[in-house]
């Protein structure tokens, strides 16, 4: 890998290479590379279940591994690295059954292309959901397998001799007998010719060398030297700097500009003016935004000018009130409801959230008569790639995207607004251009996490266990934007996720989706997408029933949990290790949740501090956590670690509200970030499994907030159904 | 106007308005990229650059109040004994995410150990409660400032 860890594209592998086998019902090939060597070409299977992908009539390789005569060995796959530590763990799962050291496995991305490389879980090319390992995990394993087996084959038959008398190790393939060895780069032109093995045997979990074990991080050094290039530190030559300002508010367009105290301006070079946005090019940041500043705009506000965040709201609770599209139904909730000896109601709801990634939003696009080229870190490159051609109204073959390491994504790097609009102002620009949004211009043109509005009422009998469950939300639906195949019949699997399929053993359940789009505000996937709202409402709600019936919420919930013993077993170890139960000083509390989301299962005990103004400090989080097995236990830990901070700053700050239409919150003093001195000591209890791995970079963050709720109910009785924390409420009453 | 500063001991020559702030002048002009924007208000620290070895955020600090002081960036806190095992326990401690902050966390984390070998864990939280980390990795930064004190061989 470069050192500066700089991603760009990679040229596809040659994919017209001789077909020399076809196995596992076209799920993997084999070939020969150009000069010599092995080549394997993986499909990534769609979907959580693998054998719809055997289905699959044509073989569309979705990921490339090669090994070349001097032993190199690359792996091209489709995942970007964010911080969460792709590039160190999917490396893991080849060198694991190859039997080479994570180093001799390099890493290629792969170049832009929708069709090869589609994430499995997404059926898009885009890291997001928390599934690269939940994807790569098997055929990964198949393909170094595969690829070993070959290579043993091509010794054993060179030396005359059984395979099963060869084993691989270290990069050579040995004969012990003989104390004959060659190297992988000696033997990779033969392997190509060896028959592709069927049905490869995988490593027992009890004989993993890497897997489990704490790897170092492979993309690290370079971001502490200040040597790592993000997509804002690209300087393609001649690189000019734009700012914008864009209508504040959303759907209004530019009436008039006054350009002439900004042309004065030191370094401004350029004022390009679109529909709904002007931007301002100069030969440095600081001219860009002085100029920007100098500008007299007058915005033609729109129809949206009188919008505030309490009409979007009362829009959604009044949908509420009819009936949704049924995401799950089990039993009969109304009759259970009726005869219920309790019953317990709420109304709950959160807030709009901007993804505030630290690196702001930026493009570097250089558009020349039949040519874009376009420098960006993104979640999504072919989505990119397309944004871009289709703005710059070239095909697809003319748009060059060279990604770049992401300074935070978090679901915002999965839209491509931002490309589409640094396209627009260079087509007016001769040579390249960066555009940098501003902090401001970040949060309030950002594409947030919906607002959503939830009715919830249980039924409990004599001994108050819940025997009737209705849920019933309303909110925009991002999939119905972003994947629209997806939406179907009034609903889509985000959405709902962490609302249906509870790991609670519950007769009756009713939940329903009303899909209710705010006006001309974008939504989009923010980090643990639809549990991040789900999980806060229904382990809340959980909680209580668990008061209504005076039950201690831990034992309450497991009580409920016969039927799921994963979710049981994580329960109980962070209810242990974190002393539930034993004595807390006043205001004190700590709360519990329990979550199966990302195919992790999750619960954390929060415990918190109210001061007598009402103040929340988190000080201490306990995780458990069931993620199948576990590929790089340190990247687990770090994931749930950044997790809880991120969902932490949701539940005490996060909150984007609209007045007269516009975004109110603009930098971190009103969108506040937590920070060291707010920062809780974090315990992370992995509990060993041997189940496929589930996802990791999500969990952590929807499971938090009800935690950090429940607790504060317990510190004080007060009971929070809408965040974030209000201070206000928890004061202290004299 | 022509201003003369000193970054990471050699001597640059920019011509820029007085009021652009020293972080615009690294980046865009000298293409020194290590240093980055996060907020250009001084909320964030992510643009946090040594000023005769004190921690300052350079989106805030204009080109001619700087003077003949000697600027020095994360390109080159390495050469110092300090920001060299900063760095080391950076990485022993997996620090790092995402990235995007670490320059300036590694920045305010050097000049608190340079001006106090063995901070307390409140010294810590002053000292950095002003750098934000959007992934969160508060918990391995407390840490790793601690190896790095304790790397000094110097008690406090």
């Amino acid at each position: 890998m470069s050192p500066d860890h700089n991603v760009s594209s990679a040229s596809d592998p040659d994919l017209d290479h001789s077909v020399t086998d076809l196995s596992r019902r076209t799920f993997l090939k084999a070939g020969a590379i150009a000069g010599g060597g092995l080549l394997l070409s993986l499909r990534l299977p769609f979907g959580a279940d693998e054998s719809s992908a055997a289905q699959t009539a044509s073989f569309a390789p979705n990921a490339f591994v090669t090994i070349d005569r001097d032993g190199r060995i690359v792996l091209t796959m489709p995942y970007v690295e964010m911080g969460q530590g792709t590039y160190t763990s999917i490396p893991m799962l080849i060198a694991e059954e190859l039997e080479v050291e994570l180093s001799h496995v390099q890493l290629a991305h792969a170049p832009p292309n929708e069709k090869l490389y589609a994430n499995p879980l997404l059926g898009i090319q885009a890291t997001g959901n928390s599934n690269a390992i939940r994807g790569a995990w098997k055929p990964l394993r198949e393909a170094g397998a595969t690829a070993r087996t070959m290579l043993v084959a091509a010794a054993a038959k060179r030396w005359n001799v059984e395979p099963a008398s060869c084993r691989a190790q270290s990069g050579e393939v040995l004969h012990s007998a003989t104390g004959r060895k060659a190297s992988y780069g000696e033997l990779a032109a033969d392997a190509a010719g060896m028959p592709v093995p069927v049905n490869v045997p995988l490593k027992d979990h009890k004989d993993f060398r890497l897997i489990g074990t704490r790897a170092k991080r492979l993309d690290t050094p370079a971001k502490v030297n200040g040597t790592a290039v993000y997509g804002i530190d690209v300087r393609p030559p001649g690189v000019k700097i734009a700012t914008l300002a864009q209508s504040p508010v959303f759907g209004g367009k530019v009436k008039t500009v006054e350009e002439a105290a900004a042309r004065e301006v030191k370094g401004v070079r350029q004022i390009v003016r679109l529909d709904d946005a002007v931007a301002v090019v100069a030969d440095h940041m600081g001219a860009a935004k002085k100029g920007l500043e100098a500008l007299v705009i007058e915005w033609d506000e729109g129809p949206l000018a009188g919008l505030t965040t309490a009409a979007i709201a009362s829009e959604l609770e009044r949908a509420t009130l009819g009936p949704g599209a049924v995401a799950q139904s089990l039993g009969d909730t109304e009759r259970a409801m009726a005869e219920a000896v309790t019953k317990v109601n709420a109304i709950y709801q959160v807030p709009f959230l901007a993804h505030a990634t630290l690196e702001p939003m930026n493009c570097t696009v250089h558009v020349r008569k039949d040519v874009c080229e376009v420098w960006v870190g993104t979640q999504a490159l072919a989505r990119a790639q397309a944004i871009a051609a289709k703005t710059a109204g070239l095909p697809l073959d003319r748009v060059v995207v060279h990604n770049h390491l992401i300074g935070g994504g978090f679901g915002r790097r999965l839209d491509v607004d931002g490309v589409a609009r640094a396209v627009q102002i260079a087509q007016q620009v001769e040579g390249p251009v960066k555009v940098v949004w501003t902090r401001e211009e970040d949060i309030q043109h950002d594409m947030y996490r919906p607002y959503w509005f939830d009715r919830l009422s249980a039924g409990l009998d004599g001994k108050g266990m819940p025997v009737a469950w209705m849920h019933r939300f309303a909110g925009s639906s991002v999939i119905a934007r972003y994947l629209p195949p997806a939406f179907k019949n009034g609903l889509d699997p985000d959405s709902t996720e962490g609302a249906i399929d509870l790991p609670y053993e519950l007769p009756n359940v009713r939940v329903e989706y009303l899909r209710v789009e705010p006006p001309g505000i974008p939504t989009a996937f923010w980090r643990s997408v639809g549990p991040s709202h789900n999980v806060f409402v229904v382990e809340s709600f959980m909680d209580e029933l668990a008061a209504a019936a005076r039950q201690d919420p831990v034992s309450y919930r497991i009580a409920l949990l016969d039927k799921t013993p994963r979710a049981k077993s994580v329960l109980a170890v962070a209810a242990e290790k974190s002393g539930w139960g034993q004595p807390l000083p006043a205001r004190v509390g700590r709360g519990v949740s329990l979550q199966f989301a990302f195919a992790t299962h999750m619960a954390h005990v929060a415990e918190v501090e109210v001061s007598n103004d009402g103040d929340v400090r988190v000080r201490r989080v306990v995780c458990a956590v069931d993620c199948g097995a576990v590929v790089n236990p340190d990247t687990v830990r770090a994931q749930i670690e950044s997790g809880i901070m991120f969902g932490i700053t949701a539940a005490l700050y996060g909150e984007i509200t609209l007045k007269r239409g516009r975004v109110e919150q603009d930098n971190f003093d009103s969108y506040q970030m937590l920070r060291m001195n707010e920062a809780p000591t974090v315990e992370v209890h992995m509990v060993p499994s041997s189940e496929p791995p589930g996802g990791m970079g999500e969990a952590g963050t929807s499971a938090i907030v009800p935690a950090v709720a429940n607790a504060i109910f317990a510190a004080t009785g007060k009971r929070l159904r809408k965040m974030p924390v209000d201070a206000r409420l928890l004061k202290r009453p004299t | 106007m022509a201003f003369s500063i000193k970054v990471n001991g050699k001597t640059h020559n920019v011509d820029v308005d007085g009021d652009t702030a020293l972080l615009w002048v690294l980046r865009d002009v000298l293409g020194m990229t290590g240093t980055k924007f996060g907020c250009g208000r001084a909320l964030c620290g992510a643009c946090t650059v040594h000023l005769d070895g004190a921690a300052i955020r350079s989106c805030i600090t204009s080109i001619d109040s700087i003077g003949s002081s000697e600027i020095t960036t994360i390109e080159a806190v390495g050469a110092t004994a300090v920001g060299a095992r900063v760095q080391k326990a950076w990485l022993d401690r997996e620090v790092v995410q995402c990235g995007y902050c670490q320059s300036g966390q590694i920045m305010s984390a050097a000049a608190l150990l340079a001006s106090n070998a063995r901070p307390t864990d409140s010294e810590i939280d002053e000292a950095m409660s002003g750098n934000i980390c959007r992934c969160g990795t508060y918990v391995r930064i407390r840490e790793a400032i601690k190896v790095a004190a304790q790397g000094g061989g110097q008690k406090g």
